[in-house]
């Protein structure tokens, strides 16, 4: 039996496998058992009540979706009295998501959430950040380390940063981050992006710019993943593109401890189940006692190799 | 495909999961006129406890250049318990639906479901009307079964643009629904023609709920009508949709809730899951 359990700072998981912030709710408890999971991240949520961006929201590309859904919240109450009760039906550790638009908003949000039963807070800070002329905290970072100061100032839970991709050097920020205290890193939120319908001449969704995610992304992603696995010495959770457990081992050879998929699941509802199937009979064929030894574990090209390849 | 997909011999009703990626087996996809197609299949159980108003959400063969990555939703047109197949009407038009039409006999095609809310008929209805244009009434014809199963009388309202794009005619009429035809080649389809149409059945039988679907025009006309005598009833929507299983929050519309003091306000809500069919009063056109 492969060992499958990873260790995110002070929490072990069963397995690597979870859901991206924003892309499982109530209804997959109607398509399989969520206590398979690893961890359950749920949408991010704003203290305040919120309706989010109007539609069409999304818009199919090749291997990959634009998405502008917004943040649309019910506000903490709803959070603690509904969202948290419904999956602690499942024996699975939940990962609350929140999101501000003040550093003192993320910090005063992650205190509320202190004994709620979520094992860990996920800050997704791709959002504007409204004192510093709306350039999102995740861009930023002297905003991201201070959001997350904030926030392990107010509460004793592991805090987990969720990076934007839309930056330069996510090193910088990944850095950021850690010395901020950050428990952990999810690399990344979707990349912005956007797309024009030529019959009508309209951006594809309302909000003009929104997220690209899925497959097609995945190879940018995973090289942000590497460069953050060498920046940091924290766990780094790889986001981005997901579909199999190919994509989650590619992942973890880059230095990813976890990964989290959301787009495949809405082509796939079922696809976080077979991943781990299929992660496990891996595993088992290629002799590899716990799944953690995959993290970090990729084969540079050595100097005789190159040597051989004519390196000029 | 995945290992938690189900093929019509195996699992039962009795699954725990009421929703699955039913791989189902095309037994016919033919052109029924120059824009529809009826697509018959062979569905597991899972699939065949569908709902009248429920939806399947599609995987849709790649078209050409395009892949058809996200899957398309589709009304379920009629539930065959007996033969343990399920029907599809769907209007070829862009590349979802083109990649469905290439499927043929014997192939397979992953219809990830029930899901959604379906109609509810409140107890004791007696006598169900609904309206429907073009492919809108593949979304009523299960309501007319699951009607006139419960003892209700059913008229059925088929507008058009010509007889010949009239479709379900011949099931709803073997449902044992009264069909009565409009279209705008005789100029009685329009909205003060199908007004009074509504006001004479009601006036030689009281209707006590009216369903419609797809069109913005026929919904505000059942509204008024529906307001007007106090009838209930009910729209099936359609947005673009991401998963149609509630996660994504794509699909969303604005609609009326009333708080319970009374106030009113306009929120958005998903199609997908708290619809696609919704109360009459509380959509938004
Ligand atoms: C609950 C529900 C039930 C439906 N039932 C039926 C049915 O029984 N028969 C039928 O012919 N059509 C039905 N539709 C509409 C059907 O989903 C679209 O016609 C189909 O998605 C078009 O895909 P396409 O790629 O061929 O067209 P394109 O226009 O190329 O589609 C591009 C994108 O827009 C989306 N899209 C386009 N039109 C619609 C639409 N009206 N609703 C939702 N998404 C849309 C597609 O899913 C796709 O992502 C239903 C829609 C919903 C939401
Ligand atoms: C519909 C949708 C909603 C999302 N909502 C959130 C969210 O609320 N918070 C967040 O941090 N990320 C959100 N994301 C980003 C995903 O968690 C994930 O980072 C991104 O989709 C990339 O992964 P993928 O390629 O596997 O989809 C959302 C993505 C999608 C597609
Ligand atoms: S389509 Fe995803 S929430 Fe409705």
């Amino acid at each position: 039996m492969t060992d499958l359990s990873v260790r995110i700072g002070d929490i072990t998981l069963a397995n690597p496998i979870m859901p991206g912030s924003g892309t499982l709710a109530e209804g997959m408890a109607d398509v399989f058992d969520l206590s398979r999971l690893g961890a359950i991240v749920t949408k991010t949520f704003t203290d305040d009540l919120r309706e989010g961006n109007a539609p069409p929201r999304v818009a199919e590309l090749q291997n990959s979706t634009l998405f502008s859904i917004g943040i649309p919240s019910k506000g903490t109450d709803y959070y603690l009295n509904k969202t948290v009760p419904f999956y602690q039906k499942f024996n699975t550790p939940i990962v609350a998501s929140i999101s501000a638009d003040t550093t003192e908003g993320f910090g005063a949000l992650a205190a509320k959430l202190s004994d709620s039963g979520v094992v860990a807070i996920e800050a997704n800070i791709s959002c504007p950040n409204l004192k510093k002329d709306g350039l999102a905290f995740g861009m930023d970072p002297v905003a991201t380390e201070e959001v997350i100061r904030a926030m392990k100032a107010a509460t004793h839970l592991p805090v987990w940063a969720k990076l934007s991709p839309n930056v330069g050097d996510i090193a910088v920020i990944a850095r950021a981050a850690e010395n901020g205290g950050a428990d952990a890193l999810v690399t990344a939120n979707a990349m912005l992006a956007m797309a024009i319908d030529i019959e009508t001449w309209q951006p594809r969704v309302a909000n003009l710019m929104g997220g690209i995610t899925g497959p097609a992304t995945k190879p940018v992603i995973m090289r942000m993943v590497y460069q953050c696995a060498q920046a940091v010495s924290i766990p780094v959770i790889g986001c981005g593109g997901v579909s199999n457990a190919a994509d989650a081992i590619e992942y973890m050879l880059a230095g990813a401890t976890a990964v989290q998929m959301g787009t495949q699941s809405f082509v796939q509802p079922t696809a976080m189940v077979k991943l781990l199937d299929d992660l496990t009979a891996y595993c088992e064929r290629r002799g590899i006692a716990k799944v953690s030894k995959l993290t970090g574990a990729m084969r540079m090209f050595s100097p005789e190799q190159l040597a051989r390849q004519g390196s000029l | 495909m995945s290992l938690c997909a189900v093929k019509p011999d195996e699992a039962g009703a009795g699954d725990s999961f009421p929703v699955a990626e039913n791989l189902c087996t095309i037994v016919s996809n033919d052109w029924v006129n120059e824009e529809y197609r009826l697509l018959i299949v062979d569905a597991p159980a899972i699939a065949l406890a569908a709902k009248a108003g429920q939806f399947f959400h599609l995987m849709c063969p790649p078209d050409g250049e395009s892949g058809n990555f996200l899957r398309r939703p589709m009304s379920i047109h009629r539930i065959d318990r007996e033969q343990g197949q399920l029907h599809f009407l769907y209007k070829v038009q862009g590349s979802g639906t083109r990649g469905l039409a290439t499927l043929g006999q014997g192939d397979t095609l992953d219809a990830l479901g029930p899901v959604g809310q379906g109609f509810t008929l409140p107890r004791g209805t007696q006598h169900v009307v609904m309206i429907g244009r073009g492919v809108g009434l593949a979304t009523l014809a299960p309501l007319a079964q699951e009607a006139v199963a419960a003892g209700a009388k059913v008229t059925a309202i088929l507008s058009a643009r010509m007889a010949s794009l009239l479709m379900a005619e011949d099931a709803l009429r073997s449902d044992g629904a009264e069909v009565v035809i409009v279209t705008d080649d005789v100029g009685n389809s329009d909205t003060t023609s199908l007004e009074a149409l509504l006001r004479r059945v009601h006036a030689d039988r009281p209707i006590d709920f009216v369903a419609t679907c797809g069109s913005k025009r026929l919904t505000r006309l059942l509204q008024d009508f529906s307001t007007e005598f106090g009838i209930a009833g009910q729209v099936a929507l359609e947005q673009r949709m991401g998963c149609a299983l509630g996660m994504c929050f794509a699909c969303v519309m604005p609609f009326r809730n009333t708080a319970a003091d009374g106030t009113r306000t306009v929120g958005y809500r998903r199609v997908c899951w708290d619809g696609p069919v919704f109360n009459l009063e509380e959509t938004v056109l």
